[in-house]
């Protein structure tokens, strides 16, 4: 395999596992714009680990993501008590602190950056990455992807079905801060150096543009819209600006003409269910064809 | 040398306080979060250099600079607010966070990412008074931005684009029932907001003489920290937010460091989301901006 290959597959993996930090709060409603954040915590926590403490990045990474979870747990009673843009706003301030605070903590580098000295190869990310998606498709094919689709439906009516709203978005919050935090740790340990500033506002933007053009309301989405949007690119030759532009042109003229993302409920029910196409403009009662 | 710390803190803050005007408009008026306004202030300050660069006089390339700006707000208008009225709610603002990425890049196409020096616009052109140096840029922008939210608040209040704007902030539905030519008054909330950016862009460029492509970027978000901290859709409360976060940065430079002023700025971001999310002075209802 071409060393350009597998540089390729590992920022494809990493990004898959960003969008679904991403994901999980957008499909309870909820838009988080602090994942680069929950990523940097996740980096910074297992890096930290298997470097002062030789821990083995396959048992820091997962260490690291619970330390994401739980910077989470705590800002989440108070950041979703605010809604709606309130919320995006907030999570956008909690990233933004995390950033700053790292800038200032010596003993992570401070601006200077972090070196990790140990290092993960493409199996590893790509096994992360595959349990990653495992894990959420499982998840999103229980009560709990049910729950989570119908508070994103209409949290009012979820809330009269007895559906626990705050619940689930406080874990969907969670869980997908987790998430993006293993990413993180995966960066951390494939590229052995971290700083700060990559985990920025520009990263949180990105990521959720992913999930968005993937379309939100099944659990592929994220896996499509960040592996068209990672080797779109790629296949355009030409300057790291000139990708950026066809990229974001492209976010326009797609949120212009199909602002359900690129993968929706009705698609796949058309390309996979043959034995109950969806009827053009009745809307469904549910993804599965019934 | 406190004084100094607070005009210095003032001068920063009225950069704050337009790009945060032109956040709260949009926002108050079209319940829309215009992430491309970073990008408008770049433009601003970007074009200014280019066309000085390109041997144009000062009044012409400020105006040049100014039309860019403007005539960019309105390709945003046409492709976020316009073509995207009744798609789910975070659709605009994606595009308008699309269109941040792309004004960067373009920028970064034609002009590179470095730092570019913009000429000094006034030779000799500070005043002393009592041991504090006041710069006549400061000064004018200062002076610019209290006479334009001055005008703003009159348009809003007192003429029939304002009622029109108004009756559009209560119930776009209700505004069209009315027989508000909606498509036309919108435009006015981008020109606006083009506008007000775009001058804050030059105010920065004529102040601190340097301009590159991400420069819109931690500007746009300490605005939206302002706004947010002068309440919601309230124009006044956008200046007094952008004058807090000045001065709160300047002084967190000088106490603690540079690499301060993220965390106290965030930092005061975040507690006021949380303690009074409607901001120091009475902003929008947070319940109008539920999902």
């Amino acid at each position: 395999m071409s060393g350009y290959f597998e540089g390729v597959l590992v920022l494809l993996a990493i990004n898959v596992v960003f969008a679904y930090g991403a994901y999980l709060p957008l499909a309870a409603g909820q838009l988080n714009l602090g994942i680069a954040g929950f990523a940097a915590v996740g980096a910074y926590g297992s890096a930290y680990l298997s470097d002062t403490f030789a821990i083995h990045p396959i048992l820091a990474i997962p260490i690291g993501a619970m330390f994401a979870g739980l910077i989470a747990l705590l800002v989440a009673v108070p950041v979703l008590r605010t809604r709606g843009i309130y919320l995006a706003l907030a999570t956008f301030a909690v990233g933004q602190i995390v950033r700053a605070a790292i800038l200032n903590l010596e003993f992570l580098g401070g601006a200077a950056g972090y070196p990790v000295s140990a290092f993960v190869g493409l199996p590893v990310v790509l096994g992360f990455a595959l349990a990653v998606i495992v894990v959420v498709m499982v998840l999103f094919a229980t009560r709990f992807g049910i729950a989570l689709r119908a508070v994103q439906d209409d949290e009012r009516v979820a809330d009269l079905m007895g559906v626990e709203v705050r619940g689930f978005q406080m874990a969907a919050f969670i869980l997908g801060a987790a998430v993006a935090g293993i990413g993180g740790g995966l960066y951390a340990h494939h590229f052995s150096y971290i700083e700060a500033q990559y985990f920025n506002i520009g990263l949180s933007i990105s990521i959720v543009l992913y999930v968005l053009l993937g379309g939100t309301q099944t659990a592929w989405g994220p896996l499509i819209g960040a592996t068209v949007f990672t080797l779109l690119p790629e296949l355009l030759r030409g300057s790291a600006s000139l990708r950026y532009v066809v990229f974001a042109a492209g976010v326009i003229v797609l949120m212009a003409l199909r602002p359900q993302g690129l993968l929706t409920r009705a698609t796949i029910q058309r390309l996979f269910d043959w034995r109950n196409p969806p009827i053009p403009g009745v809307p469904m009662a549910s993804g599965r064809g019934q | 040398m406190i004084g100094q710390q607070i005009i210095n803190g003032v001068t920063l803050g009225s950069v704050y306080a337009m790009v945060a005007v032109a956040l709260t408009l949009s926002i108050g008026v079209l319940n829309f979060l215009n992430f491309s306004i970073p990008g408008l202030f770049m433009i601003g300050g970007m074009a200014l250099w280019a066309l000085l660069d390109a041997g144009i006089p000062w009044p012409l390339a400020v105006v040049g600079a100014l039309v860019i700006a403007v005539a960019a707000s309105l390709m945003v208008e046409r492709f976020t607010w316009r073509w995207l009225r009744g798609a789910p709610h975070f659709v605009p603002l994606v595009s308008s966070m699309a269109f941040l990425l792309l004004f960067e890049h373009i920028a970064i196409a034609y002009w590179g990412s470095d730092m570019r020096v913009v000429p000094e616009a006034f030779s000799g052109g500070d005043w002393r008074i009592a041991g504090l140096v006041i710069g006549i840029p400061q000064l004018m922008g200062l002076l610019c931005s209290i006479a334009l939210v001055a005008g703003l608040s009159w348009l809003l209040a007192s003429t029939r684009t304002g009622r029109a704007l108004r009756t559009i902030a209560e119930d776009p539905d209700t505004a069209l029932l009315l027989g508000v030519d909606i498509n036309r008054v919108v435009s006015v909330v981008f020109i606006v907001a083009g506008l007000f950016t775009a001058l804050a862009g030059i105010l920065f460029a004529i102040n601190y003489r340097q301009v590159h492509p991400f420069m819109g970027e931690a500007v746009g978000l300490k605005g939206i920290s302002a706004m947010i901290i002068g309440g919601m859709g309230n124009i006044w409360g956008s200046i007094v937010g952008g004058l807090i976060i000045g001065t709160t940065e300047v002084f967190a430079i000088s106490y603690f460091g540079a690499d301060f002023v993220d965390l106290a700025v965030f930092g005061l971001l975040l507690a006021i989301l949380i303690l009074r999310p409607t901001g120091l002075f009475r902003g929008m209802q947070p319940v109008r901006f539920g999902i």
